[in-house]
């Protein structure tokens, strides 16, 4: 298993550095730091725009390529270089990581859990009430905009909070109540508040996809032969389905796991912005206004190493539910 | 004895259609009972109701009692306490039978576990002991194995452990060879009757073939149209046969025994479908015997003689199918009338071939050698000189490496007449298939020689080739995925005719190709005015027909057949086989036949040549072949295929082959079938063998047109 893990992280680290270098070139090829100087009143001069932009690595006097090498070697050194306003950008986006990786955590792990668990389901029972309600409701999901879904959560938040709890249990806007003092539980109790909203938005849309997924892929394993001899030895039906099926149908479904880990990363950007949580999507978009040439390329070099630790993941997990991968005799066709 | 398992009356239905009607039969304690059927006959099915596991949306009614206890409708609990222990089930494709992320020891083990309370480490060791039971070698490190390390035979012997792994008084066995290579079939057959003498099983073996039966079986009972027409002993069913569905299956059967060529006869028309039954006996519409009462009622099983029914109204005028004889049906001849199977087909009239002057092999007696002149064509339509095809295996994610080369066809050589026609057989893996592909494809091979109609394929020209692909045309195996749905049957014939505008010009002087899809159609027996359906509106033997039809459709020289019968049922298959000769010798065709049936390509071909691990084992003329093959594969292939003859199999000394196909990447060196040869194994001395070892065997001529590469080359006589 370490091997094979070992030669995929190899890839891996090869392709961040192709996918950051090249994310670098076009952030900086394409946005302009000096045009944040240009409507200032009173106007700098330009030497001195110059030498703050070269002090930056942001100078488009500078040829791309020297500019690169020092990006590079920065970023070789835990050095992601500065914003546009001179702030170190590697503190700044380690904190929203965090923000973004405590929102998107809980909502992934609920989404694509029940997701599986309602596809599996639904699969089994075909055309069953189960199954068709879940379908509309994965479509319906999937064609409702976040910006909507989040806006219905809290709603439907804030009307829990009058009519069944009778007091504010849901909160919305932050990621806790500030100058709180009640202790470690009692924080972590105010910070599951802040959550519950954000995560049933996130997990909903998870559901709809995985679901939708699952079901497919449960339905492709359930026809299959080796269901009917595991029953055909005397197992139960649903120990055949959970055992035999369930576990053959979760190979791909695990692939496909790992990337929406990645991709949610940087792309819970307007759950961020309507729950008031100060994440990376937030920031991303800030940055491109800003024309944030380093903050723009951090964000995509950590977006990168994000997607390639999910498929580490996956693999690790494939290799789990699939011990054939590990074996050295599978031969690649072709 | 009381029986083991009790089946009466057994319905299976699915919404309105009805796939089993009524099916009762009994087994005995370590009786083998055969059920024989085509697909859609219901006999799988039937298998499913009994083990409790047909599709959700069957419903069954009726009686299945094991050891007098009911199943059916009994409560789910119950019936997983049987399955897997009392009664166990051996599957049609071992392929897909096993979990693939699961190692096979730990699936052996679970089918213990789930019925005995023994620990993980004593359910292993019995797996253990179970593979080894089965015949797989080194069964300990096996069992760490998955399934895709695994052939297709040695799945097959995985899933008979797990049949037995709690020695359960059935097994049921789905149509358990039908997957496998002969020489694999005759392996697991021999597995399976290993199984019965260690548990002391009662069989209930499903199959289509008469001759796995004949050989193994005790009683037989034919299934036509969800219901039992024929119940017997196997002798009684074979050579006292009393239903004419029975006595036409083992008249359209190739047999590989037979003497000559004597035509097939095959039963008019195809099954009929579960959802629009006749009215009356289902098999009245197809039957040469039927008088109007036939079309009244359904007939009952009637009592024919000691343990044998039928379900004829006219069954004591029926007469059982005399082998070796072709021309006369004596069980017809009861009414004064001669009544040919083949009379509403008007393309195919099975004996209308007695013609010496075409094919001076037709006729013969035991098939014993060269009793008449060999006489072969002047002109060649196609030669292969050296042909070798190989490809590489790599490995690595990014990486790729050559790590080694597989030689799927490693040096082949043989050549095709003016109006012959050519066998090529071989298991899977033999290399037929890519050998046939490198001369469809008329590209210059990566070695040796392929010459098409007198042109070498390293130098044609963009015309030429286009000329070629006129002359040389293929029919292709699965007749419904080699025909667009979308287009019609016209389109289909049409299509040929206006992507080689040239060839109807020349031929039919600029007609619309309206008339010649008609043509076309008529040869292929099929009704013209079909044109306009689709494919889907067919049957399987009248797709084959129209994918014949399509080939034809240029006036081709050479036409080349990849297994254009494998995928058609048994009582179709004899008609798109009496077609096929039939219509080489009216437009004068030349046939490359590639299959893996020998028995078929007896029937068809004048020489053929027998394929293992990527060259020719043995070539020659069909009755040399057949009659005395000299090299010890091809003894081997033959002695492996049953034949629907009980007493001549249950008398058979088969010769088995050890083992599987070696990776055809590391071939053996010397002699490729050294590994298996039983010849190698068992005859030679330790000098001998050293050739075999070292040198790898040339064809050597062996008498008038037969060649085997086996360096101690000797004719024996083994069908």
């Amino acid at each position: 298993m370490a091997g094979f893990l070992a030669r995929r992280l190899l890839g891996s680290v090869l392709l961040v550095a192709v996918a950051a270098s090249l994310a670098y070139l076009l952030a900086a090829g394409a946005l302009d730091p000096r045009a944040n100087y240009a409507d200032r009143t009173p106007k700098p001069p330009p030497a001195v725009v110059d030498a703050r932009l070269t002090e930056l690595n942001l100078n488009d006097r500078t040829p791309l390529l020297r500019r690169y090498l020092t990006w590079a070697g920065g970023v070789l050194h835990g050095d992601f270089g500065r914003s546009v306003t001179g702030t170190p950008v590697g503190e700044d986006l380690a904190r929203r990581a965090g923000v973004t990786f405590r929102l998107v955590l809980l909502g992934l792990v609920c989404g694509s859990v029940l997701g599986v668990l309602c596809g599996a389901y639904a699969a089994v029972r075909q055309y069953g009430w189960f199954d068709r309600l879940s379908t509309a409701a994965a479509f319906v999901l999937l064609a409702v905009p976040v910006v909507v879904l989040a806006n219905g959560a809290i709603l439907a938040g804030t009307w829990a909070n009058d009519q069944v709890f009778g007091h504010r249990v849901l909160l919305v806007g932050g990621e806790y109540t500030a100058g709180l003092d009640a202790g470690f539980w009692g924080s972590l109790l105010d910070r599951l508040r802040h959550l519950a909203l954000p995560t049933i938005t996130l997990s909903l849309g998870l559901i709809a996809v995985f679901s939708r997924y699952q079901r497919t892929m449960m339905l492709d394993v359930l026809g299959a032969d080796f269901i009917r001899t595991a029953m055909a030895k005397g197992l139960s039906r649903r120990r055949a389905l959970i055992r035999h099926g369930l576990r053959t149908a979760l190979i791909p479904v695990v692939t496909y796991f790992a990337f929406t880990t990645g991709a949610l990363l940087t792309g819970a950007t307007f759950t961020e912005k309507i729950f008031g949580w100060h994440g990376l999507g937030e920031r991303l978009i800030s940055s491109i206004f800003t024309n944030d040439v380093n903050t723009v390329a951090a964000i995509a070099c950590l977006a990168a190493v994000a997607v390639l630790c999910a498929s580490f993941a996956a693999d690790a997990l494939h290799a789990l539910l699939d011990p054939r991968v590990l074996d050295a005799r599978v031969r690649g066709a072709g | 004895m009381s029986p083991v398992l009790e089946v009466e009356r057994l319905e299976v239905s699915f919404g309105d259609v009805h796939a089993v009607r009524g099916l009762s039969y009994t087994v005995r304690p370590g009786e083998v009972l055969g059920i024989v059927g085509e697909s859609g006959s219901g006999k799988s099915v039937a298998a499913a109701a009994v083990m409790g596991l047909l599709p959700p949306g069957a419903r069954a009614s009726g009686s299945v009692r094991l050891h007098g206890r009911q199943l059916l409708g009994a409560p789910e609990r119950e019936l997983r306490a049987v399955r897997g222990r009392t009664v166990s089930m051996v599957f049609q494709d071992p392929l897909s039978a096993l979990t693939p992320v699961y190692r096979v020891g730990d699936q052996i083990a679970e089918a213990v576990r789930v019925h005995q309370k023994v620990s993980r480490e004593q359910a292993l060791a019995k797996a253990v002991d179970l593979l080894d039971l089965v015949g797989i070698p080194d069964p300990r490190g096996r069992a760490l194995a998955f399934p895709h390390e695994f052939s297709g035979g040695m799945r097959q012997r995985v899933v008979i452990a797990m049949a037995i792994a709690n020695d359960p008084d059935v097994i049921i066995c789905d149509e358990p060879t039908t997957a496998l290579d002969v020489t694999v079939q005759a392996q697991v057959l021999e597995v399976l009757k290993t199984a019965q003498r260690a548990t002391g099983a009662a069989i209930v073996m499903i199959t289509h073939d008469l001759g796995v039966v004949a050989g193994f079986a005790d009683r037989v009972l034919v299934m036509y149209a969800g219901r039992p027409v024929e119940v017997g002993d196997v002798d009684d069913v074979y050579y006292r046969t009393r239903m004419p569905y029975t006595v036409g299956l083992l008249g359209s059967v190739p047999r590989v025994d037979a003497g000559g060529r004597r035509a097939l006869v095959p039963i008019d028309g195809h099954p009929p479908a579960p959802a629009a039954r006749p009215p009356g006996c289902p098999f009245a519409p197809r039957c040469p015997m039927r008088i109007e009462a036939c079309e009244d009622r359904e007939p009952p099983l009637f009592e024919v003689g000691a343990g044998h029914q039928a379900a004829c109204i006219r069954w004591d005028e029926v007469r059982p199918w005399a082998a070796g004889d072709g021309a006369v049906r004596p069980w017809a001849a009861g009414d004064g009338a001669v009544r040919p199977w083949a009379a509403g087909d008007g393309a195919v009239r099975p004996w209308a071939h007695d013609d010496g002057a075409v094919r001076p092999s037709a006729g013969g007696g035991g098939g014993d050698g060269p009793g008449w002149p060999v006489v072969r064509g002047a002109r060649r339509v196609l030669e292969v000189d050296g042909l070798v095809k190989h490809y590489p295996v790599r490995k690595g994610a990014i990486f790729k490496r050559r790590v080694g080369t597989v030689h799927a066809v490693a040096g082949v050589s043989f050549d095709i007449r003016e109006g012959e026609t050519l066998g090529l057989v071989g298991e899977s893996g033999s290399g037929k298939t890519t050998a046939l592909t490198q001369i469809l494809e008329l590209a210059e091979p990566q070695e040796g020689r392929v010459v098409v109609l007198g042109r070498d394929t390293a130098r044609l020209t963009r015309e030429q080739r286009a000329a070629i692909r006129r002359d040389m045309q293929v029919v292709f195996q699965d007749p419904l995925a080699a025909l667009d749905p979308r287009m019609t049957i016209y389109d289909i014939l049409a299509e040929p005719l206006r992507t080689h505008p040239r060839a109807p010009l020349r031929a039919h002087g600029g007609r619309a190709p309206g008339a010649r899809v008609a043509e076309l159609l008529d040869l292929v027996g099929l009704d013209p005015s079909h044109a306009a359906r689709y494919p889907q509106d067919f049957s399987g033997g009248q797709r084959q027909r129209i994918g014949i039809a399509r080939a034809l459709a240029l006036e081709p020289r050479l036409l080349v057949l990849d297994e254009p019968v494998s995928a058609l049922d048994v009582s179709i298959r004899a008609g798109v086989i009496n077609l096929l000769d039939s219509l080489r010798t009216r437009l004068g065709l030349s046939y490359l036949f590639v299959a893996h049936d020998l028995a078929v390509v007896r029937y068809l071909a004048d020489r053929v040549a027998v394929m293992y691990l990527g060259r020719i084992a043995e070539i020659g003329r069909v009755e040399a072949v057949y009659g005395t093959p000299a090299h010890p594969y091809t003894q081997a292939l033959l002695s492996a295929i049953p034949l629907p003859d009980p007493v001549r199999e249950r008398a058979r000394e088969r010769t088995l082959l050890d083992g599987d196909l070696p990776d055809p990447a590391d071939p053996p060196s010397g002699c490729r079938f050294r590994t298996r040869c039983p010849k190698f194994a068992g005859v030679l001395t330790g000098a001998e063998r050293s050739l075999c070892v070292d040198t790898e065997p040339e064809i050597r001529t062996l008498g008038e047109d037969q060649g085997a590469a086996c360096h101690y080359a000797e004719k024996l006589a083994v069908v």
